[in-house]
């Protein structure tokens, strides 16, 4: 199963930064291991982020993005206790979602 | 390595627009770029990792770690790693957070010290002592270190500390003295902290261990010692040993009073 994200989001003059710190691999595929075989590719391909039930933000993610990738964005209005979900899917269709209050 | 060639590529392309870059401007430079990746420290990954397996009951004696004592009392981890390595009565030895960690894991676990003295780094418990390590010098990230240079075996291993650091040997006939004993040096774009002073000190201790964006692995002390051992050349010393303990008391000793920014994020 994948290890948990951290999420943090905070609102300020009705302005939500939420800034995400993912757990993954990030295999490009390109890599060989120390016997000289190709490491299969794994990475995310999609990310979600939703404030209660609105998407506020969906990405496409490639092999380019870093291991344990780090995502902040900001959008218009959010308020304390309100709910953010960030969600992922990788190519090899596995999946995480976490979810916090807006603090 | 592949993570970190876009930005080292990027500073390295403005140090040679700047021609003959001088050394300040490489600094600066690297600064910025620390700068850049420092929001969103992954280190905070390993944290949470290793916060669950303190609590998590594990070994042959099924028990957490919740009990440890790293010198300020069962179970207090807050503020636990600026004042090591300390002496501990109960051991009758000097230790630093690792083989601490390492008493604490035999002593409530039943967790054989071999698996990590024997083991390899990024796996299997060397692995969970790295989590457990980056959650432990979290809660103390923002103190100061103070470690107790009254103790006389602090004493005795800081004494030991400074011989080693400036042991030279291996086929360069380096001593860490070579890379870490002067100001203003660095190898490729990394400063080398001036580890005999101070501010050098305080520098190196206290932003260790840290997050390495280059490999994306978390690396305790122990790890860094390991590798600076290989840079210089030498053999590989063993795991949580005297030696690797007294070093930490010297480079600890010399960065006392200096901030605590655990844990930290390097190239
Ligand atoms: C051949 C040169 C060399 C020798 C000898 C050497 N180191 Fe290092 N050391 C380095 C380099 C290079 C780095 C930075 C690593 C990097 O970021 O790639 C480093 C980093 C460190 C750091 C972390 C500093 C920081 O600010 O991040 C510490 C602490 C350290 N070394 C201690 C030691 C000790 C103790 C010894 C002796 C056992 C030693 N080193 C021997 C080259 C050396």
């Amino acid at each position: 199963m994948a290890n948990p994200m951290r999420i943090r989001a905070s609102a300020k003059d009705g302005v939500t930064e939420v800034r995400v710190l993912m757990s993954h691999v990030m295999e490009t595929g390109q890599r060989k291991d120390a016997s000289g075989a190709l490491i299969p590719a794994h990475f995310i391909t999609e990310l979600t982020a939703k404030h209660n039930d609105k998407v506020v933000l969906s990405a496409q993610f490639g092999p380019s993005v870093s291991t344990n990738p780090y995502l902040a964005f900001k959008f218009k209005g959010g308020a304390k206790g309100d709910k953010v979900t960030v969600g992922w899917t990788d190519n090899k269709g596995e999946s995480r979602a976490d979810e916090v209050q807006i603090s | 390595m592949r993570n970190a060639l876009k930005p080292i590529a990027i500073v390295a392309a403005l140090v040679m627009s700047h021609g003959t870059a001088v050394a300040q401007s490489t600094a600066d430079d690297i600064a910025k770029y620390r700068e850049m990746i420092a929001d969103g420290n992954p280190s905070e990954l390993f944290e949470m990792e290793g916060e669950e397996l303190w609590k998590t009951p594990r070994g042959p004696m099924k028990a957490t770690l919740e009990k440890c004592d790293l010198g300020m009392g069962p179970g207090v981890v807050k503020g636990a790693s600026a004042r090591m390595p300390r002496f501990f009565k109960d051991t009758g030895r000097v230790q630093d957070l690792e083989s601490r960690l390492l008493t604490c894991m035999q002593t409530l676990q039943g967790i054989d010290p071999k698996l990590v003295i024997d083991g390899k780094f990024n796996s299997g418990e060397r692995k969970t002592m790295a989590a457990l390590v980056a959650y432990v010098v979290t809660h103390s990230k923002g103190d100061k270190v103070r470690v107790d240079m009254t103790n006389p075996q602090m004493k005795e291993l800081y004494a030991l500390g400074e011989r080693a650091f400036y042991y030279r040997t291996g086929p360069m006939d380096f001593s860490c003295a070579t890379c870490h004993g002067e100001d203003g040096k660095r190898i490729r774009l990394q400063d080398l902290p001036n580890l005999t002073k101070h501010e050098g000190a305080a520098a190196g201790w206290g932003s260790w261990p840290a997050y390495r964006v280059s490999n994306s692995q978390f690396w305790t002390m122990q790890h860094r010692l390991n590798d600076c051992f290989r840079q210089q050349r030498t053999a590989e010393p063993i795991y949580a040993s005297d030696v690797t303990i007294a070093l930490s008391v010297y480079m600890a000793a010399k960065a006392n009073g200096g901030e605590v920014m655990t844990p930290g994020l390097k190239r």
